[in-house]
């Protein structure tokens, strides 16, 4: 039962938490900011925070600089591809591990979690040496494959969590009433497990969005995404802040309103099943 | 249609043997009914029939047919979960249909089954509502018409009434009964509430740790339970048990009498004690009586209008010809 | 509990993610020791012999070794240290009736989806630049003199970069924590009469300590890999070099594959031992 507080109470909550959570959104409401001001108005000094003369040049010349489209397709190809092959994959694997568990089903989970935690610079150079060998260097397939191979950990145990949730009995009310695994799977489970799996798949879309380690050595030019769109701003460039405003927002705008709009699922989806 | 044999069927998961070698028969249009205490393994018995679980030894035939290695969407029986199992997003008309769209029936041939079905469900005017949206007793009743539109050859029922009130169960309990007569297909039915056994079974079958204690019908069971277990589970309140001396008067080691077969008076009887506490039922009052000389406090059913109180002291009196004798094993002397 | 039947299905179902996660991780592991023992020079011969355990010994006694460890070890800790704190904070606050608690939310989630180039270029730049940084601005606004941060107090302004991406993550766990604590035993303690300190010490903090442990042990794995923040700050300069860092800087740098090969060895033994500790937390975490 929620307790009655004094509305005064209330009012100095709401102060204290809209002050802080401003703060922190200070730095991305800045550079938001910044990107509709003139090269001039961004440096001013003092700083102007709201009167100056809104401009959309700045992303008209980011994307003539470079063809954001291009980065952006390629980050919407990479994070995607690469969550729902994931998802693919690790749905039977979970199914398995929450519903027919054995005595090793725990010792597979956490060593495929601790496949995530190999470090990547660990095997930076054997898997730069595989894609040239193979070819696919700067190549969005193998980008995909790879940020799955990253992700597919944090997949499998985040499925797992939800399933779990699930009651095995109605899975065997299906099976009784005729459904064979796929129909179990595909009519059961998936349909019932959706708040789950949209989760999972944002969660994971956004971690492979923001990939920065892989993408920006792995990605040139054909591949690259706006982790790398945005890398090729750090200098000089990056003394243009109106620019690099632009070009920053450009490349969170998509992931931060898909984050907004999907708030519930994610905070479900952060807590990484871990917390209840 | 739906005789069921086990044959010397064993269960064990991993060393632990939960069902040792058990035979039973199951007749055609049988309504029967496993019971026993939590744990008896009552319900692993049933899965195995449903073939959810895998037989460790022996055999099952469903028809005469052997259905040991049958998968459960094979068998042809249809069950009915303890938590209703109903597919929370499809609505109450696709739950249903379930099982005949897997069968990939005709949609018309569908459609006409789930109507009839919920017709005698009265689910009518509920088939296209979300299963979250039903009272329990509805959900227990969509959980039956998903079974029994497949026309299956034996219905498993797995404790299906311990999720709903009192209330509820008494006019289930009764539905479920109805249904049986309706469709005189054959029924098992898990439960651990021997009220249920009594009420609805042809059949009973007693079990404790895996192991059949009696099959019989209810009366054979409340009349001639065939040892101390079957004894103190039917019937209730718990027959009494009386040891020693009194026993040895009957030439038994034990003897039982249920507390419906004790005459109360307050002026003369075989035994006379002091009231403790008493059970106003309305209809019935159970008195439970101590300091009778013997060792054990003796429960007694007399009707609902007999008026004694706490530390009045009353005269009991067993009829004879209903006096339970068991041996040193606990065994029914005959 | 289950049969034959569904158990080898299981087993069927789950050979794709095994398999493939295997391959990853048996493939490049064994490319990276077999290297680890050679004198590998991509661009000055390539290949030339074994050389025993010398790559190991090199990367230990290079000079760059234990100061990168040191910077490691700082920024993981500092950041562990000011997410939780302040993420603890932020959650009880976060946890009060208040209006537009979504919107509060929504605000303190944000630096989650910055992706850590963005991150690390708009505040090395638009706010830690000595000339024109908002910090600079500031600072001159009372009259103080303005820091170039970036060298100056380099692996400061790093931890403070990075605990802004990860204070979201601290603070959402952490408030999830505390809403699923019952309020009956909270009201119990008020009724036995402990004051609110005593109820946050003896209560909250016990009941959070589970997550406080996700927490650390997800943000480490997580932050002993962090790169693509130096590398767009500080290119691992002025004492902001990690060990992962300085692994890049071996192989990808200077070309020596063979010692930053064993400079990997070294990352994959101190994550292992690190992932050791979090397995066996979310081991007993599954159970429950």
């Amino acid at each position: 039962m929620a307790r009655s507080v004094t509305t005064q109470r209330k009012i100095l909550n709401t102060a204290a938490a809209w002050a802080i959570g401003l703060l922190i959104f200070f730095p991305i409401l800045w550079t938001i900011l910044t990107s509709f001001k003139t090269e001039a108005e961004a440096i001013a000094s003092p700083p102007i925070f709201l009167n100056f003369d809104w401009t959309l040049e700045n992303y008209a010349i980011v994307q003539e600089r470079s063809n954001y489209m291009r980065f952006l397709w390629n980050s919407v190809i990479i994070a995607g591809g690469s969550t729902v092959l994931g998802i693919i994959i690790a749905v039977p694997a979970a199914w398995s591990m929450a519903f027919v568990p054995s005595k090793r089903t725990k010792d597979i989970l956490m060593w495929m979690l601790s496949t995530k935690m190999l470090p990547a610079v660990g095997v930076l150079y054997p898997i730069y040496l595989l894609c040239i060998q193979l070819g696919v260097l700067d190549n969005r397939l193998a980008m995909v494959v790879i940020l799955m191979l990253i992700n597919l950990p944090i997949i499998v145990w985040m499925l797992y969590t939800y399933f779990r949730e699930i009651p095995g009995e109605i899975l065997e009310a299906a099976r009784m009433d005729g459904a064979t695994l796929k129909e179990e799977l595909l009519y059961i489970l998936t349909p019932m497990a959706v708040p789950g799996i949209a989760s999972t798949l944002l969660l994971n879309f956004i971690l492979a969005w923001n990939e920065a380690f892989w993408t920006l050595n792995l990605t040139s030019v054909d591949a690259a995404p706006l982790t790398a769109f945005i890398a090729s701003y750090s200098s000089p460039e990056g003394l243009f802040f109106a620019k690099l405003s632009a070009a920053s927002t450009m490349a969170i705008a998509p992931i931060l309103i898909l984050g907004w709009f999907s708030q519930k699922q994610l905070v479900r989806g952060l807590t990484f099943g871990a917390v209840k | 249609m739906g005789r069921i044999q086990l044959k010397q069927v064993t269960k064990k998961f991993g060393d632990v043997e939960v069902i040792p070698p058990l035979d039973l028969t199951i007749e055609d249009g049988e309504f029967a009914v496993f019971v026993g205490p939590s744990g008896c393994g009552k319900s692993t018995l049933l899965r195995l029939i449903a073939g959810l679980e895998d037989i460790t030894t022996g055999q099952i035939e469903i028809d005469g047919t052997d259905a040991t290695n049958v998968p459960p969407a094979k068998r042809g029986l249809a069950m009915v979960f303890q938590s209703y199992a109903l597919y929370p997003h499809m609505s109450v008309r696709k739950n249903i249909a379930f099982p005949l769209r897997m069968a990939k029936m005709e949609q018309a041939e569908i459609d006409k089954r789930v109507e009839a079905a919920a017709s005698v469900l009265n689910l009518t005017d509920y088939l296209d509502r979300r299963p979250g949206q039903l009272s329990g007793g509805q959900r227990q009743r969509v959980a039956i018409g998903r079974a029994i539109v497949r026309e299956p050859a034996a219905f498993l029922f797995d404790e299906p009434l311990s999720n709903l009130d009192a209330a509820l169960r008494v006019g289930m309990r009764m539905e479920i009964s109805e249904l049986h007569e309706k469709l005189a297909t054959t029924m098992i039915y898990v439960t651990h509430d021997q009220v249920e056994a009594m009420t609805m079974a042809d059949k009973i079958v007693v079990l404790q740790a895996g192991v059949i204690e009696q099959v019989g019908s209810p009366l054979e069971l409340y009349r001639a339970p065939r040892n101390l277990f079957v004894a103190g589970f039917i019937g209730s309140p718990k027959m009494n048990f009386i040891e020693g001396p009194e026993a040895a008067k009957h030439d038994a080691h034990t003897i039982g009498v249920r507390p419906e077969h004790i005459a109360v008076s307050d002026s003369e009887g075989l035994w006379s004690g002091v009231v403790g506490v008493s059970e106003h039922l309305g209809s019935d009052t159970f008195f439970h009586v101590h300091d009778t000389g013997l060792a054990e406090t003796i429960t007694v059913r007399a009707d609902g209008e007999v008026g004694f109180r706490h530390g009045d002291r009353i005269h009991l009196t067993p009829r004879a010809d209903v006096i339970h004798r068991f041996d040193a094993q606990g065994l029914r002397i005959a | 509990m289950a049969t034959q039947h569904s158990r080898s299905a299981a087993r069927i179902m789950m050979a794709p993610a095994v398999f493939v996660l295997l391959v990853w991780m048996l493939v490049p592991l064994t490319m990276t020791l077999y290297f680890s023992f050679k004198k590998y020079l991509p661009l000055r011969g390539g290949d030339l012999g074994w050389v025993g355990f010398d790559n190991y010994v090199r990367f230990v006694t290079s000079s760059a070794f234990w100061p990168a460890v040191q910077t490691t070890l700082v920024i993981v800790g500092g950041v562990l240290l000011i997410t939780v704190v302040l993420g603890i904070l932020l959650a009880l606050l976060l946890d009060q009736p208040m209006w537009g608690q979504g919107v509060v939310r929504i605000l303190v989630i944000a630096p989650f989806f910055v992706m850590p180039t963005v991150s690390a270029l708009v505040w090395k730049n638009m706010f830690m630049d000595p000339v024109n940084g908002l910090f600079a601005h500031l600072w001159r606004f009372f009259g103080a003199e303005p820091v170039s941060w970036l060298s100056d107090a380099s692996l400061a302004s790093i931890i403070m970069i990075v605990s802004w991406q990860w204070l979201p993550f601290a603070t959402l766990i952490l408030l999830t924590a505390i809403q699923s604590l019952d309020s009956e035993q909270l009201e119990a303690a008020e009724m036995d009469g402990a004051p609110p300190l005593k109820r946050f010490y003896h209560i909250i903090l016990p009941h959070m300590s589970r997550a406080i442990t996700i927490v650390i042990l997800i943000q480490t794995i997580f932050l002993l890999a962090i790169f693509a923040e130096i590398f767009v700050t500080t290119g691992g300069a002025f004492g902001t070099r990690t060990l992962t860092y300085l692994i890049y800087q071996r192989v990808l740098e200077s070309q020596n594959v063979g010692l930053g090969s064993a400079g990997g060895v070294y990352a994959i033994i101190l994550a292992n031992i690190v992932a050791l500790f979090l397995m066996r937390i979310v081991g007993k975490n599954l159970d429950a």
